[in-house]
């Protein structure tokens, strides 16, 4: 048995790598798998914090690294799924403390143990995504419908292909499908158009993302019950494990008047989908 | 009342500001994935300027180079207008359109 690595990085920080990884790790864990997520980000660590788990951390990634503790150990199981555990990043070392290579080997034995390991890059394009590309199977790339974010993932593809680490897939995240039907915000179309890669997702911008992280329970804890956007993580999850799960059109709030305002001012009705 | 202001802006073919986003994000990118420096087309064009200029009489102050791209390729592309002197025929085509003929 092989796990697939993943890894969600995005060039652009603060689109929401560490929220979607934490999300997407736990849909995949509810549709029955074992996963296993890395937090990549020496000394800023996060993804601890967004799944709640930051009181239980004992050992870190830098510690397995330096040999101060057995893989198993620094793994912190979340015991609200059934499969899922949490390797966080060291918050006083930086991105030198680990090397590609230890990447790669902490990812191979991990394999042997779990279905998935998803990788929580930092933003940017040096050693610390470098560590986080270097033992995946594949590269989910996050981006927001802004020129900057779409600008900085287009370096990433870039990179990635350079390296022999394609195809990535595309997520979009915070997309207001009002916004969009208004031509105030680029839509899924114009970023694919430009960059020309397979799209995986679209989470909608959603205030209860933010209400989640707020409380450590990332809202795809939620399951099927959940807001448009836990349903949005699901279907990512979903895809990852080889289901067609086709995009469903997003509509923003629509009423007949707000569908005339958009068609007034834009001159299209055009659906968006997650 | 967003959407009356735009309405209008639309009527008065004002460009929305998605659309304003996509065609700078294209630039951009056309110079980032061929790793060129916008400055360095201002040189090349001073450049084709001079050249030409020994050759033709131009309106150099109308010479536009720019990069546009296609699926697959990045093409450098050169529109000179030419002074059309009253002593001088006029051509057939009043621009000299060069493209690059590695890319092109």
């Amino acid at each position: 048995m092989s796990a697939k690595v993943i890894t969600v990085t995005s060039g652009k920080g603060g689109v929401g790598k560490t929220t979607i990884t934490a999300n997407l790790a736990i849909a995949l864990a509810l549709l029955g798998q074992r996963v296993v997520v890395i937090d990549a980000d020496i000394g800023l660590r996060n993804l601890d914090v967004i799944l709640g788990l930051e009181n239980r951390i004992v050992y870190d990634l830098v510690d397995v690294v330096e040999g101060r503790c057995r893989l198993r150990q620094a793994m912190i199981k979340d015991k609200r799924v059934p499969e899922l555990y949490l390797i966080p990043a060291a918050q006083t070392r930086d991105k030198t403390a680990v090397s590609p290579s230890d990447m790669v080997l902490i990812c191979d034995q991990l394999r042997e143990i779990t279905d998935y390991v998803i990788i929580d890059s930092p933003a940017g394009i040096e050693r610390g995504f470098r560590n986080a590309i270097a033992p995946a199977d594949q590269v989910l790339i996050v981006t927001n419908p802004e020129i900057a974010a779409v600008r900085d993932a287009d370096r990433i593809i870039g990179l990635l292909e350079a390296d022999g680490k394609g195809p990535a897939k595309l997520i979009i995240n915070r997309i207001k499908a009002s916004m969009v039907s208004q031509g105030d915000m680029l839509s899924i179309d114009d970023i694919l158009d430009v960059l020309a890669i397979d799209l995986i997702g679209v989470i909608p911008e959603d205030e209860s993302i933010l209400v989640a992280s707020n409380r450590g329970s990332p809202v795809a804890m939620n399951g099927v019950n959940g807001t448009s956007a836990s349903q949005a993580f699901r279907n990512i999850a979903r895809r990852l494990l080889g289901d067609p799960v086709p995009f469903v059109e997003l509509t923003p709030k629509s009423s007949l008047i707000s569908r005339l305002k958009g068609w007034l001012a834009n001159g299209q009705l055009k659906k968006e989908r997650i | 009342m967003n959407w009356l202001k735009r309405f209008f802006r639309r009527l008065w073919g004002q460009e929305s500001s998605r659309s304003v986003a996509k065609s700078r994000l294209k630039m951009i990118l056309i110079h980032d994935r061929a790793d060129i420096p916008p400055g360095l087309l201002e040189e090349i064009k001073d450049e084709i300027i001079a050249l030409i200029a020994t050759k033709l009489t131009i309106d150099a102050q109308n010479v536009v180079v720019n990069l546009s791209s296609t699926k697959k390729q990045c093409r450098l592309v050169a529109e000179i207008p030419l002074e059309t002197g009253s002593q001088q025929r006029q051509p057939a085509s009043q621009q000299l359109v060069l493209i690059d003929p590695a890319q092109g």
